[in-house]
């Protein structure tokens, strides 16, 4: 089994990905002026209800619970689904994932798919691999559109595409659509987009999608969209493709009266988005002929077994926690290695791939918890990530990196008072030549990048114990 | 190939579940567990129906959607003067809805009737809901009788839909109750015309679904 979350593995780590964009102003006013806005309308409409803590702790208890049941939902959810007309598969990886749903569209002898826009299939890299198969996904979302057509990664869980303001839309469009003429008004831009899609929605046979969420008793999903490209999707083609990670998994419809509240306000401010979709399997005479589910792990049973970390399959990916943390504010999502984006990603990505391939994220935080005050389910991303951090620290002291070593000496050194105070000696001997009025200005090799970015202050000519037992010798001396 | 698939599948799915029941351990009764979900948030509303249905008017008009109140004999009259206000000729109506709502001086071509271009190329449809949410102005169809199927709501691009008082709650989760269905849910809840703001954030109504949405409340 191979688990794989879009590109992470090769990306670059964080701090490293993070420098040039921090260097592109037009990316950050972009993306700051997105982000005000989406929180700025949140805030609204989170005030104007009297039970949002109320509707978070429920939310919060009901992925819980379905979780601690994860097993027995899935089992319920592939009876009602499979009665319905529906055909549930289930994938290990996301390779296994990707083929399934490839040999699916062969053997309905498609090479086109349209697609919503769906997280998982990024994480799978689904049209990659229906590209390599010989089919072209074709995504309708307007952001991923835009992304699509441009080649360019997404920056957001929710809007894709908001790194990219309307000039840059325009460029792509223009070329990509061959619209020379085609001026930079949203109004314009979006109306050639519903043009370019529409004979795609009325020709294209299958369809692709994720979910948000899969109801256990009826079997039903639900899909969560404000444009109607997902509608198109879920009702215009002959076949129907929904990947799904297991934990998108609720116990009852029932349980939309709490997530359809705090999904809409947490993701992108509204009171409700304009269309939910909620379909059981096949309904004769209406919609797909054909349905089929992918239940996808790819590293989640990984993560459901560490109790600590459990929490992070709660998520219902509203984007609520990139909008507000300082530190994804300032590098957009492109600096994470893979669509899951800010706080969220931080945490889902390097537990899915294994720590090893994303180091880097757990420390992409100040850990200033804004992010667990506006998660809807109450996921409490700063303790994941202090808990990650220590697993960091664990792997890299079984593999003996000169950071680990400095830290044991430290300990060592630390744990008796003789010690320290003979490292306190050395150390003033030791920066003599470094120190120019009370600073130290560079310290050499690698622990040169420390001070690069921060001031030093020499250590003091006589610590507070020397003083001390100075000052009882001239006492003693005074007194006699 | 399809055994290909099938093989794996299986293997896949034993497999999945196996390392759910590793990681999770012995687990407690799932319906004792669930019944402790703490529910304090508001079900019932507490509005009575004039502030109720003022609440909706308000919250329809919100997220752009128009909102002529009228009663049940003028439902017909107040049809005809939305769609001639706007200059509509061709306008579909769903199947199953009670004729006697509609204009006898307009010519409806049937649902049944409408192939996907006359869906495509159509001005508009007609049609009821099942309930209609207050808090948050929304329509709620479940496809019935009336409703049309999914793609009716969808291809056009104007929507007049007919709610009657008597459909619109006050909050989501009495909308939720009754929309349960045993037979396999199968729901569209619409919140004004569809939308988008991906471009600079800037809401812009109608991408793919219908631009206009009217509804015309029967007291």
């Amino acid at each position: 089994m191979t688990i794989r979350v879009g590109e992470t593995a090769t990306a670059p780590s964080f701090q490293k990905a993070a420098l040039p964009l921090l260097e592109d102003a037009q990316l950050r006013r972009n993306i700051r002026h997105a982000t005000d806005v989406i929180q700025h309308k949140r805030g609204l409409v989170v005030a104007e209800t009297t039970d949002w803590q109320d509707l978070r702790a429920a939310g919060h208890a009901i992925k819980a619970h379905t979780l601690r049941h994860l097993d027995h939902y899935l089992l319920q959810f592939e009876k009602a689904c499979t009665a319905a007309g529906g055909q549930v598969h289930w994938a290990s990886d996301a390779d296994e994932a990707n083929q399934i749903i490839a040999a699916l569209v062969r053997q309905y002898d498609a090479n086109e798919v349209i697609k919503i826009k769906t997280m998982t299939t990024d994480e799978t890299g689904l049209n990659e691999a229906l590209e390599h198969a010989g089919i072209h996904p074709v995504e309708t979302d307007l952001g991923e559109l835009i992304l699509q057509l441009g080649r360019e990664k997404p920056s957001h869980i929710v809007g894709p595409s908001l790194h990219i303001n309307r000039s840059q839309v325009r460029a792509i469009f223009r070329e990509q659509m061959h619209l020379p003429d085609l001026s930079d008004e949203p109004e314009k831009l979006t109306a050639a987009a519903r043009r370019y899609l529409r004979e795609k929605f009325l020709s294209v046979k299958i369809g692709v999608s994720g979910a948000n969420f899969l109801m256990a008793d009826t079997g039903s999903v639900c899909i969560v969209e404000s444009e109607g490209n997902g509608r198109m999707c879920l009702t215009m083609p002959d076949v129907l493709i929904s990947l799904a990670g297991i934990e998108k998994i609720i116990p009852s419809f029932r349980d939309l009266e709490v997530f359809l509240q705090l999904l809409p306000r947490s993701a992108t401010g509204e009171r409700m988005n304009p269309y939910n979709s909620v379909w059981t399997g096949i309904h004769p005479g209406d919609g797909p002929r054909h349905f089929h589910v992918v239940l996808l792990d790819n590293g989640r049973t990984g993560i459901l077994a560490d109790q600590e970390a459990r929490q992070t399959l709660q998520c219902i990916r509203c984007g609520a926690c990139l909008n507000t943390c300082p530190v994804y504010r300032q590098t957009s999502g492109l600096a994470y290695g893979s669509g899951y984006s800010g706080p969220i990603g931080a945490i889902v990505t390097p537990q899915l791939v294994g720590l090893q391939h994303a180091q880097s994220l757990p420390y992409a935080s100040s850990l200033c918890g804004a992010c667990y005050e506006v998660c809807p389910v109450k996921i409490n991303i700063p303790e994941v990530l202090i808990h990650l951090r220590g697993r960091v620290v664990r792997e890299q002291k079984a593999a003996l990196d000169p950071e680990a070593l400095a830290m044991k000496m430290a300990a060592a050194i630390f744990a008796s008072h003789r010690r320290f105070e003979a490292a306190q000696r050395l150390g003033r001997l030791a920066q003599r030549p470094l120190v120019s009025k009370g600073w130290v200005r560079g310290l050499p090799g690698m622990l040169g990048n420390w001070t690069r970015v921060r001031d030093l202050r020499a250590l003091p000519p006589q610590t507070f114990r020397e003083w001390w037992r100075k000052r009882g010798r001239d006492h003693r001396g005074n007194n006699d | 190939m399809a055994g290909i698939i099938e093989g794996t599948m299986t293997d896949a799915r034993e497999a999945i579940l196996q390392r759910i029941r590793a990681a999770l351990g012995p687990t407690a009764d799932p319906a004792s567990d669930y019944a402790a979900v703490p529910r304090e948030y508001i079900r019932e509303g507490r509005l009575d129906s004039e502030a109720r249905l003022h609440l909706f008017r308000e919250r329809l008009r919100d997220y752009d959607t128009t909102v002529v109140e009228t009663d049940a004999a003028s439902v017909p009259t107040t049809i005809l003067a939305i769609l001639r206000s706007n200059g509509q000729k061709k306008i579909i109506a769903a199947d199953g809805l009670p004729p006697q709502l509609l204009p006898p001086e307009f010519r409806f071509l049937p649902e049944h009737q409408a192939t996907v271009e006359d869906l495509n190329d159509c001005d508009g449809i007609v049609t009821l809901c099942t309930v209609a949410i207050a808090w948050t102005g929304t329509i709620g169809l479940t496809h019935g009788p009336g409703e049309g199927a999914r793609r009716l709501t969808l291809l056009p691009d104007r929507q007049l839909c007919i709610v009657r008082a008597d459909q619109v709650v006050e909050t989501v989760p009495e909308a939720i109750e009754r929309l349960v269905s045993t037979s396999g849910p199968r729901v569209t809840l619409i919140s004004g015309p569809s939308a988008t703001a991906d471009i600079e954030m800037t809401r812009i109504r109608g991408v793919h679904g219908p631009r206009s949405l009217d509804v015309i409340l029967v007291r």
